[in-house]
């Protein structure tokens, strides 16, 4: 049987990671459109450096995840909505893991290696190619537009659980104590 | 004892003719096998960028490095900074201004040999209507016919106001700006007869 929640590792990671990102896509999306400028350069370092630590962190996170299974879903739950829910995690480690990924190569077929936090630098895997450096950075754009998709459905999930539903799942990923499980949320023998 | 004189002075300017005969004075600039190229850093990010269209004017005899003369003048207008972005913006006011100062000039006023093939040109660096003295190291090595100087110094672009307002911040791009020089220049081959 698993643990009816998530582990505080898991929880710590998550939200960490979460925000992270969220802040890196917002970052990106205004940083682009600037005109070079100090403020422009320095987004852009800021930008990489955060994609770096949060492409570490989510090695971290899915190691983790393969050591501590996640709690089991409810077993009222249909079908779809299981299926779902496991695709949509997967998408997300996938997205995780591509688009920081996507970003360095990017950076670097465009030119710029990624120095972190402008004393360690990363290899470039790829030589400077304009075009190339195009290519990769419309991938890294539309990779991002489909994780903020599947992160505002992750969410709209989260919370029809939460709301419509009021169970449990929103709340093993939140912080706190862990509460008694509620006798509607575990399956009694 | 006129002839005496005569005959000396002829002596001498027959030896002195002969040894700057044998001087072989490297000065045929190869402009396409040379280039200057730089490293900017920006937010400790190093950015190559090159000057591809300069002019050089040599005179130099590894034997007498201190008689050498080197004239550079750099077209700035032709930069590549490293990104289509940076090319835009380097060409401006704030940076190089090229449409005022289209050129950086380099003269060198001493060359002096620093041993192991090495050899030391100072001169004025002369970017924006800013004249700041420059020591460049260089090494020398003769290929075929050819020589080839192979040399850099690091530029202090605040001295220059390269990056004015905003840019003179140096914490986002550094006033170190490496410069690399790589110059291939054929001996003149008519001193040689």
């Amino acid at each position: 049987m698993n643990a009816p929640r998530y582990s505080g590792v898991a929880i710590g990671l998550h939200w960490l990671v979460g925000l992270m990102i969220l802040s890196s896509f917002g970052v990106g999306l205004y940083m682009v459109d600037l005109s070079l400028s100090p403020i422009k350069l320095r987004l852009y370092s800021w930008h990489k450096w955060a994609g770096v630590t949060i492409f570490m962190l989510v090695l971290i996170r899915f190691l983790w995840r393969l050591s501590h299974a996640a709690p089991t879903l409810p077993n009222d739950m249909p079908r779809w909505q299981r299926v779902a829910a496991e695709a949509s995690h997967y998408l997300l480690y996938a997205m995780m893991i591509a688009i920081p990924l996507s970003g360095w190569l990017m950076s670097s077929a465009k030119g710029f290696q990624t120095v972190y936090f402008g004393v360690m630098p990363i290899p470039d895997l790829l030589q400077k190619n304009k075009e190339l450096g195009e290519t990769l950075a419309l991938v890294h754009q539309t990779l991002n537009f489909t994780m903020i998709g599947i992160v505002i459905v992750h969410a709209a999930a989260a919370f029809k659980h939460h709301f419509i539903d009021k169970d449990d799942i929103l709340r093993r990923m939140l912080p706190g104590r862990q509460k008694s499980p509620s006798p509607t949320s575990i399956n009694q023998i | 004892m006129m002839k005496i004189f005569v005959r000396t002075f002829v002596f001498f300017s027959v030896i002195l003719a002969a040894s700057v005969a044998a001087a072989v004075d490297y000065g045929v600039v190869q402009a396409d096998k040379s280039t200057i190229t730089f490293t900017s850093r920006q937010m400790g990010v190093p950015v190559q960028g090159r000057f591809p269209k300069f002019t050089t004017h040599i005179a130099f005899d590894p034997a007498r490095p201190e008689a050498a003369k080197v004239d550079i003048s750099i077209d700035l207008s032709a930069i590549d900074a490293g990104s289509g972005d940076a090319n835009d913006e380097v060409v401006g006011k704030q940076w190089f201004n090229v449409r005022m100062f289209p050129v950086a000039n380099f003269t060198s006023s001493a060359v002096k040999a620093i041993g192991a093939g090495r050899f030391e040109v100072t001169g004025p660096l002369t970017i924006k209507g800013k004249a700041v003295p420059v020591t460049a190291a260089f090494t020398f090595k003769v290929d075929g016919a050819n020589g080839i100087f192979d040399g850099g110094f690091i530029l202090k672009r605040i001295d220059f106001a390269i990056g004015e307002g905003p840019w003179a911040d140096v914490s986002t791009v550094a006033n170190e700006v490496q410069i690399n020089f790589h110059v291939l220049a054929a001996a003149a081959s008519t001193k040689t007869k």
